[in-house]
């Protein structure tokens, strides 16, 4: 009897071991370095939510890419860089990594130097930094969609269409009042180029970190009389900046948020102080686009959905989070298209990434059209040329005032190459070719 | 005088004690250079010991001006920052100089900068002067801020690490970095060790006492205060200098903020104030439970046997 009870659980044991070998035989795996606490979990929650119900329709929908799995784990950072640096210590060991995706300009700085030596790519959408676009020095970052200066363009672009041309804004005043970390800090040259060029007056503000507390800030604007005033907010800094501008008299409707200032959760706080408010964004915002539609379908009809409050779904940080999913998916499948359907090394899929374009046929194909316009990524561009658009809030939801308009990207790019190429010199860099970036590892 | 007297009444040396003593080092050192960088995960060396060693050596600093001098000091992280950004200039616009100049450049501008704070001591004392050196605190973080020069005009603020090598033997793996942090901590740690032991450490501790005492002996309590700002503030400094370039590789003026001046203080307050040892012990809970428990059970339960452990 206990012989036989013995050899039953041997014959269970040996069938869920080959069970498990051969369901997971190809694995694609995603360390998430997530914050849902802190005084950034507004961002956090959505952007890795849809992240993560990105990758859940992959697997209940198709069973992976291609046969490949999709997996990944959390560690929470709370947006600070210490932690995010023992979460990637703690995670980074796990087999099949396909990319990074941290979310904070500071935990990317410091992952640089350790993902190049490990040879994965770091993925900083709509953020970063800004000379990582020059894929000549930085191989493995890829500040996708929009990198901070492509941003800075394309809002000054929009304000000089709403005055009536770049020739306009000559004499205009405008007012940058910035998040006081390195993110915030990332565009301030840009802005005082964008300025001397243009011939508008700027003055850029800084509020220290979280940005709770901003009567100093406002007063000191409206003494200056800005025609627009820039928000480079993010997280609790936003709803207090749109609060406080009621309070000083500045209107909702001349201050224009940069793309970490465009949520729902940055102006449903502030309540009506909010109405009029315009903000910057690579993707549309609500429910109807296709994609969305199968994700409310497929994962949280399936109670895998990883929101926990459903009216969040279609949100802008959510909506982020899905175009996130699928860029870093299309970066593996065109790898995979490459090397093989199976589980990929961190180079084959940086390989990928410096393929990655998807047009606008190949993005309604996949259930984006109107979510998000288009990338072009190539092995010296990491951004990938992607377009922006302007909402409005009503007090109730987004609406889109603008086309989708390309920032100046012939005029950034010589400022960005100066600024790699000080960095490359700097840290004693050869700078890479286009047979430098073929050669790929594949083990 | 008072200082000779204390000199000559010194005990018969304790041989039983001296092996003891003489044993622990040893295992000290094989474990420190023998079992960790053989043995030890890349987790445990870059997100533990590395952390662990860099703020462990800031405490000790610390603890020289606020556990022997008695000078309350809330500026640990500002002289750290001095240190990470010293040594990445010096590092930047001197050609070829070698790592270890670097940091004892970085020091010593850290010093300097200490002992600049340091003169409100002469005049100020408890709480006052924890508020005079919150000074220091701020100003450096507005001056790394404010002037683009200290980061080589890197337009977000942010340095990141140079190579690092010592004899033309690139420190650049975790061993690597780890040996420098362990093999600085170590040296400086002794360094302190001999000092609280000298007649400087005796004017030290006379100072805090009393005072006035201490000046009525003929302890020069000027130079002694001043004294102990530079050489805490030095060993600050270098800490600053491992926190930013074997642990971080990358930093920030934000990253050297207050919580992190509090978490120094916290650590030589609960360590014990004048003990050494307790910077080490105290560090390697503080740092498993404060700073990384969320997300990771694991980690809290290794705080939590640590904790238990050291009490």
């Amino acid at each position: 009897m206990t012989f036989f009870s013995h050899l039953r659980k041997a014959a269970i044991a040996t069938a869920f071991v080959l069970g498990a070998t051969a369901v997971h035989a190809e694995e694609q795996y995603f360390p998430l370095q997530s914050y849902r606490v802190g005084p950034y979990a507004a961002g956090g929650t959505g952007f890795f939510g849809g992240f993560i119900d990105y990758l859940n329709l992959i697997n209940i929908r198709d069973g992976g890419v291609n046969g490949a799995k999709l997996a990944w784990s959390e560690g929470e950072t709370q947006y600070e860089v210490e932690k995010g640096v023992e979460v990637y210590e703690r995670l980074k060991s796990n087999p099949g990594i396909a990319a990074w995706n941290p979310l904070s300009v500071g935990i990317a700085y410091a992952m640089i130097d350790r993902i190049t030596d490990d040879k994965v790519p770091l993925i900083t959408i709509n953020h970063g930094r800004t000379d990582t676009t020059d894929g000549r020095v930085f191989p493995y970052v890829f500040p996708l969609l929009l990198n901070p200066y492509s941003e800075t363009s394309g809002i000054v672009n929009y304000i000089a269409s709403k005055e009536g041309g770049l020739d306009k804004l000559k004499g205009k005043n405008i007012v940058v009042l910035y998040h006081g970390s390195p993110y915030g800090k990332e565009t301030i040259p840009i802005y005082e180029l964008l300025s001397q060029k243009y011939g508008f007056e700027l003055s850029q503000i800084e509020v220290p970190h979280p940005g709770n507390e901003q009567q100093a800030q406002w007063l000191t604007i409206r003494r200056e009389h800005p025609d627009y005033v820039v928000l480079r907010g993010w997280g609790v800094m936003n709803p207090v900046a749109l609060k406080t501008a009621q309070k000083t008299g500045f209107p909702a409707d001349h201050i224009i948020g940069n793309v970490w200032s465009n949520s729902e959760e940055d102006v449903i706080p502030a309540g009506d102080a909010a109405k009029g408010y315009t903000a910057i964004t690579t993707q549309a915002s609500g429910e109807r686009y296709p994609v969305v539609q199968e994700i409310v379908k497929t994962v949280y009809g399936d109670g895998k959905g990883n929101l926990e409050d459903n009216s969040r779904i279609g949100s802008v940080y959510h909506n982020l989070g899905i175009v996130n999913g699928i860029l870093n998916v299309e970066a593996v499948r065109i790898a995979q298209a490459k090397f093989g359907n199976r589980t990929l090394t961190g180079d084959e899929v940086r390989w990928g990434f410096e393929h990655l374009k998807l047009d606008p046929a190949r993005v309604e194909a996949l259930g984006a059209k109107d979510l998000f316009h288009s990338i072009n990524v190539s092995w010296d561009n990491h951004e990938g040329d992607g377009y922006v658009t302007f909402q409005q809030w009503d007090g109730k939801k987004w609406n889109v005032v603008s086309d989708w308009i390309a920032p100046d990207w012939k005029l950034l790019r010589p400022i960005i190459e100066k600024s790699s190429e000080a960095y490359a010199k700097e840290k004693g860099i050869k700078i890479r070719t286009a047979e430098d970036a073929d050669a790929v590892v594949s083990n | 005088m008072a200082v000779q007297a204390l000199d000559a009444a010194r005990l018969p040396v304790d041989w039983a004690k001296l092996v003891q003593k003489l044993a622990l080092a040893t295992a000290l050192f094989v474990v420190a250079y023998g079992v960790v960088p053989a043995y030890a995960s890349g987790y445990l060396v870059e997100a533990i010991l590395l952390p662990f060693l860099a703020l462990s050596l800031a405490a000790v600093g610390l603890n020289l001006l606020t556990g022997y001098c008695g000078q309350l000091s809330l500026g640990s992280s500002a002289f750290m920052a001095v240190g990470a950004f010293g040594a990445y200039n010096f590092n930047l616009r001197v050609e070829g100089l070698p790592l270890a100049v670097t940091m004892i450049l970085a020091g010593i501008s850290a010093a300097g900068f200490g002992v600049v704070f340091g003169l409100p001591s002469l005049r100020l004392r408890g709480f006052y002067l924890a508020v005079s050196t919150l000074a220091a605190q701020f100003f450096v973080q507005w001056a790394l801020t404010k002037f683009g020069w200290f980061s080589n005009d890197n337009p977000s603020g942010v340095i990141s690490a140079p190579h690092l090598a010592v004899a033309g033997l690139s420190l650049d793996s975790a061993t690597g970095r780890y040996l420098l942090s362990v093999t600085t901590v170590m040296v400086l740690t002794a360094l302190v060790w001999r000092l609280v032991n000298s007649a400087t450490g005796r004017n030290f501790i006379a100072v805090r006492d009393n005072e006035t005492a201490a000046r009525v002996i003929g302890v020069p309590v000027l130079r002694t205060k001043l004294l102990a700002f530079a050489i805490s503030s030095f060993i600050i400094g270098i800490a600053g200098v491992l926190w930013a370039f074997t642990y971080l590789r990358t930093v920030e003026p934000a990253g050297f903020n207050l919580d992190r001046s509090f978490q120094i203080l916290f650590i030589i307050i609960i360590g014990g104030l004048a003990s050494i040892r307790g910077a080490f012990w105290v560090r390697r809970s503080s740092l498993s439970s404060r700073s990384f428990c969320p997300g990771s059970a694991h980690s809290c339960s290794a705080a939590c046997s640590i904790r238990a452990f050291s009490t």
